[in-house]
């Protein structure tokens, strides 16, 4: 190698200072780019939708007539889907975390089904559909109801829900549990009373991300038949419904300007139930990391 | 009086023994019953594949394997002459995922970069949740996005570009994964060693020939599974592409035109009235099972890479 003259090594510092800010703006304005994204996506929407907003649109059922429509059915399909898949994904997702983690050995299994779960994350939601079109709705003869959408949704976050939960699981302090060994605690009374209280905010603010975004999903829901246009309240987990992302669909696409405007309303209604869960899980992370 | 008080302690004696057995029991019941909940996970693989395998072996019972894979059009909804080729579905899926990764992987990666590089520790903490409120955007949303924004934008940009077309899907796919991206990259960014980067500015290097040369071919791992895992994201993508690809299989590499993945086929005959039973019926799980392995082999390349390379400090 050849030593560069000192000469030659200062001439070219100033190159290389200018390419190092030059890049360091580049990616400072593809940033700007991504984030401005957001901005334009939430303004559009909210410019289209929010003349449309109103409580009549909150407490009507759908119509064929766009300045009768409303969103009634598909909120409250929506909260009976999710009073199914909120306790299924979490029980079986925090169960499957504490096995892992507490009881699992290090084998073969283990890591099975270690790899299965992140695989799973993997898959695509639409793949999900096809699943629960063919267990729920028709070999279980579930048909296209709540408790179909629900048990296809869990399956669909469950992964997610079993990761966070193993995280939170994992932070546990080890002197927490011998702590509660020496005190002579079996392991499952440790576990209830020791690791899963301070394992539950983790837990919660996982969950409710996940179940934020079963709450978005639409393909598994399209492809297991949920309808899109239903005027009437479901009665039981065994009824049929309509869910917010289904409604938005069936408005998305049909051709005319205000539909599209009912869409985008739509689009509003869901975004604020979103971040009023999301903006939950962030108290929780805020609230319980200060202790 | 005694007697009573006696009772009581053999009453206590007898639930303080029962409590015992219980807990014994329970202590052996908890870890089987809790195992029972991980099989769910197993049981969901298992109940996809089989779900997949079985009914696309029915569809080719009716179509056969080798019209799937060389048959030029995909053409199902003909009574006369249905036919079933797979290639047009496939190119339509991966015009798109192209399209969005070109997108997607330079955006992410400037990005990445710059916030576990360049931006301050104030700035990070702004960008990073604001970008997982994009990556907490339901796809139906960005689908909404892409057809009444982006489209329409394209379209006076470019006349001769139809109302559903490639780019304005494939954009919009690609902002979707701009998030995952950034935050796998940034993650496998930020854990190279600080002792690293000393090292190389010590050297005297500028911050971006420390990047480019050290860090970056450090965490290269990691930011490969990252892109990886992003693309397999974006072919299984669905509602996007059915909202604003529309519904027209073609078997060339046509960027302007309409056009259909997988993905959308799938939504397409769901909403559809095809009936139960029929070869359509069939048709979506062969689709659905090409599509599963197709994330499959990326999802299990991503594990492989950041398996292989990953460098241990």
């Amino acid at each position: 190698m050849q030593t560069m003259e000192s000469q030659q090594m200062v001439k070219r510092l100033p190159k290389r200072i200018l390419k190092n800010k030059l890049i360091n703006g580049l990616f400072l304005v593809a940033t700007i780019f991504s984030l401005s994204i957001l901005v334009v996506l939430l303004a559009r929407i909210i410019m289209q939708g929010y003349s449309w907003l109103s409580l009549d649109f909150i407490q009507n059922f759908a119509s064929r007539r766009p300045e009768e429509a409303g969103v009634k059915a598909a909120i409250i399909g929506t909260l009976w889907m999710m009073a199914v898949v909120a306790p299924v994904s979490c029980i079986l997702g925090v169960g499957t975390a504490i096995y892992l983690e507490e009881y699992a050995r290090k084998n073969k299994l283990t890591r099975f089904i270690q790899m299965n779960i992140s695989n799973l994350a993997g898959v695509p939601s639409v793949v999900f559909g096809l699943l629960g079109l063919t267990i729920f709705v028709r070999a279980l003869a579930l048909g296209n109801s709540v408790l179909a959408a629900g048990l296809t949704m869990s399956l669909l976050i469950l992964p997610v829900i079993i990761v966070a939960a193993q995280e939170a699981v994992r932070s546990v302090p080890k002197e927490l549990k011998e702590a509660s060994y020496g005190m002579g605690a079996t392991k499952w009374q440790t576990i209830l009373r020791v690791v899963l209280p301070v394992a539950i905010p983790g837990i919660l603010t996982g969950s409710i991300l996940a179940l934020s975004r079963a709450i978005g999903e639409t393909a598994p829901l399209v492809v297991i038949g949920i309808p899109t246009f239903v005027a009437f309240l479901p009665g039981s987990i065994l009824d049929s419904f309509s869910a917010l992302p289904m409604q938005i669909y069936n408005w998305t696409s049909r051709p005319q300007e205000e539909f599209h405007a009912l869409a985008a309303a739509g689009i509003i209604v869901l975004l604020v139930l979103l971040l009023l869960m999301n903006s939950i899980a962030v108290w929780i992370r805020n609230h319980f990391q200060k202790r | 009086m005694k007697t009573a008080e006696q009772k009581t302690d053999i009453q206590q004696i007898i639930t303080n023994k029962q409590q015992k057995r219980f807990i014994y029991k329970s202590e052996k019941f908890v870890p089987i019953f809790l195992f029972l909940m991980a099989t769910v996970s197993i049981l969901t693989t298992v109940g996809i594949v089989l779900t997949l395998v079985f009914e696309t072996f029915t569809f080719f019972s009716e179509v056969s394997f080798v019209e799937f894979l060389t048959e030029k059009k995909w053409y199902p909804f003909s009574d006369t002459e249905a036919s079933y080729g797979i290639q047009s579905l496939i190119i339509g899926s991966l015009k798109i995922t192209l399209i969005a990764a070109v997108t997607a992987i330079p955006i992410g990666l400037a990005v990445a970069i710059y916030l576990s590089e360049y931006a301050s520790n104030q700035i990070r903490k702004v960008v990073k949740p604001l970008l997982e409120v994009l990556a907490g955007i339901p796809t139906i949303v960005y689908g909404f996005f892409a057809l009444t924004f982006v489209t329409p934008l394209l379209r006076s940009m470019f006349p001769s570009m139809e109302m559903f077309n490639a780019v304005s899907p494939g954009i919009v796919v690609g902002i979707m994964i701009i998030p995952m991206i950034v935050s796998l990259s940034e993650d496998a960014l930020s854990s190279v060693p600080q002792a690293v980067r000393d090292g190389a500015l010590g050297l005297g290097a500028t911050k971006w020939e420390m990047t480019w040369r050290v860090v970056f071919p450090a965490a290269l791992s990691g930011i490969l599974a990252s892109i990886v895992l992003a693309v397999s994201r974006a072919i299984g993508e669905t509602m996007i592409v059915t909202i604003a690809g529309g519904s027209t299989p073609s078997n060339d590499w046509s960027l302007t035109n309409s056009l259909q993945t997988m993905t959308s086929y799938i939504v397409q005959v769901s909403t559809g009235d095809a009936g139960f039973g029929t070869t359509i019926y069939y048709s979506i799980y062969a689709v659905g099972f090409t599509l599963f392995i197709f994330t499959l082999i990326m999802n299990i390349m991503a594990y492989m890479i950041s398996k292989r390379f990953r460098e241990e400090y």
